[in-house]
């Protein structure tokens, strides 16, 4: 709306930049703790600018793993891992529900209501409240410490179809039905039509799901147990984990820098669609 | 709402829902019958012999006093960060919106913390807060403010209410932020002929703004109660002495550490029945569309 005949009060930019300081503060200082050696952490004379050992840090972080105190996997490995399962988890998703909501939009079938109905429940069925039933499923498929085992169970998802079905249902009936006096199949049309229509919306949605994919965590604490599996995000809690007088702080703040990296990175460089997968499916 | 002209095919439409159906039924329904299932068996501890109880499991965990322990911090903490991320998220919108030079700088500056993980951002707070090597837990303890959230109860619940706040803060100044952009700017230049910025706010945009708060609410406390598990389980583990053990990490720690599957599918259940309430008072709001 903004505010009529009103020029630029003092007031908004002094609390937006107080909230904007307040709110980068922690990683302010992470970034500086990853940027000194790990005695003068744990002594807690750590300066309040960047020290010299930044590099050092970091590169012992990726190729390292955590301070070579325990069999984790270099963060590099770590870092691959949740990589294949956000955009796993992004991809997937997406596919299935592009695939459902066009049943469900463009062709009339038995148990039709039926199937929607089944996707829209799972909306109230998440991860958290079946926890040890999925976990024994997986299990017993023989999924656990597999990246499918990580992905699959994580991609059905009633907001995506419920998105796209509603981006189908705005494509005109005119377009449809001279698709089909032109002599175009259900997958040709799907493939030269409707795809192209729902391009920013699949873009859209990949912002979003990549990041809710990349920070996943209680599905991969209880999935991996092969260390060599563990998604950063777990990474980095194992780490805090272990002894708290011998706890690298400088390679813990190191590795925290680097798990937020990506998915940050995608929301401010995609803001535009980051903006528009988040919020315009609500409206 | 249905479309007049579809493709006549039988089988394709089963195939391509094929998929999504697989899915829903291995990883959803089924382990979710699972759990109605085991909420009504007891299993001794080796797994040997299974007996059907009927509500025991519900009866049990309802009168456990560290049952309802658990929920009283889950409805404390859920109100604390539902308020603290709600206000700030309508306050920086209402500055941002306030027809001020830079929005999207500040835009850009105040949402990336939504993409930070609730587990890494948990690594940051007790970076900060740690009483011995934490920037700010040192000085208040060289101050003189006692402060360990490994010891005191109430300071842990602060630190993961501020913890998961911090992260949440971003996603409703995004959606306050739009909904105010929707404002018609003539509503808002009628009522500034006669009622300060103040009271034209509360007044008239806010009103205006309630489906956004209301649809707000339900997404703040559904994330509260079930995506805030990696701050928790990062920070405090769920203590010290239960202080910060939220119903989801109650569900954690008894069925996957102490392996009580009766007690905690019947938690489970209970869960469902809070998310398919929140879900159904979401949904039949969006159908409606009520405004003011």
């Amino acid at each position: 709306m903004g505010t009529p005949g009103r020029s630029d009060g003092w007031l908004p930019h002094l609390v937006l930049t107080v909230g904007v300081v307040v709110f980068a503060f922690p990683i302010y200082f992470a970034l500086i703790g990853s940027s000194h050696d790990a005695a003068s952490i744990a002594t807690g004379r750590m300066p309040l600018w960047p020290g010299p050992h930044a590099l050092a840090n970091y590169w012992q972080a990726l190729t390292g793993g955590s301070g070579l105190r325990i069999s984790a996997a270099p963060v590099g490995r770590q870092m691959l891992n949740s990589l294949f399962m956000a955009v796993g988890i992004a991809v997937g998703k997406i596919a299935i529900s592009v695939l459902s909501a066009y049943a469900v939009v463009f062709f009339q079938f038995p148990l039709r209501r039926t199937c929607f109905w089944m996707i829209f429940i799972t909306l109230m069925l998440p991860v958290e409240v079946r926890i040890i039933p999925t976990y024994k499923v997986v299990s017993d498929l023989g999924m656990i410490n597999t990246m499918a085992g990580l992905t699959i169970p994580l991609i059905a998802s009633a907001t995506a179809t419920l998105l796209f079905r509603q981006v189908f249902l705005t494509i005109p009936d005119e377009l449809t039905e001279a698709a089909k006096i032109d002599g175009a199949g259900p997958m040709r049309f799907f493939w030269q039509i409707v795809l192209p229509l729902s391009k920013t919306n699949i873009a859209a949605l990949f912002v979003i799901l990549f990041i809710y994919g990349w920070n996943q965590y209680l599905w991969p604490l209880l999935i991996t147990t092969d260390r060599q599996m563990e998604t950063v995000v777990i990474g980095i809690v194992k780490m805090i984990g272990t002894s708290d007088a011998q706890t690298d702080w400088n390679i813990i703040m190191a590795t925290a820098m680097l798990a937020m990296l990506p998915p940050v990175a995608v929301v401010v460089f995609l803001q535009h669609w980051f903006v528009k997968g988040l919020v315009e499916p609500e409206k | 709402m249905r479309r007049r002209v579809i493709f006549p095919n039988k089988v394709l439409p089963y195939v391509l829902l094929a998929p999504q159906l697989a899915v829903t039924l291995v990883f959803f329904f089924w382990p979710a019958a699972q759990a109605l299932y085991q909420s009504v068996l007891i299993q001794d501890p080796f797994g040997l012999r299974t007996q059907f109880v009927w509500f025991e499991n519900f009866q049990a965990i309802l009168t456990d006093p560290l049952y309802l322990g658990s929920a009283r911090v889950t409805l404390l903490f859920s109100g604390a960060v539902t308020l603290l991320a709600m206000s700030l998220g309508l306050l920086f919108a209402a500055m941002a919106d306030a027809g001020i030079r830079h929005t999207r700088l500040y835009r850009t500056l105040l949402m990336w913390p939504y993409a930070v993980a609730p587990a890494v951002a948990a690594s940051l707070w007790l970076f900060v807060f740690h009483p011995s090597i934490g920037v700010l837990g040192r000085r208040l303890n060289a101050l003189g403010i006692p402060w360990d959230y490994k010891l005191n109860g109430a300071q842990a619940l602060l630190l993961v209410i501020l913890a998961s706040a911090w992260k949440q803060v971003s996603y409703n100044f995004l959606f306050f932020l739009a909904g105010l952009q929707a404002v018609p700017r003539a509503i808002v230049e009628a009522a500034s002929i006669d009622a300060g910025p103040a009271r034209r706010f509360w007044s008239i945009v806010f009103p205006l703004l309630s489906p956004t708060t209301f649809f707000l609410l339900v997404v703040n406390l559904v994330y509260a109660f079930f995506e805030t598990f990696g701050v928790i389980h990062a920070l405090t583990g769920g203590g010290p002495v239960k202080a910060t053990e939220t119903l989801i990490y109650k569900v954690y720690s008894d069925g996957v550490i102490n392996l009580d599957l009766g007690s905690s599918s019947a938690q489970s259940v209970v869960l469902m029945a809070i998310v398919i309430g929140l879900t159904a008072v979401q949904f039949r709001f969006v159908e409606r569309k009520v405004h003011y």
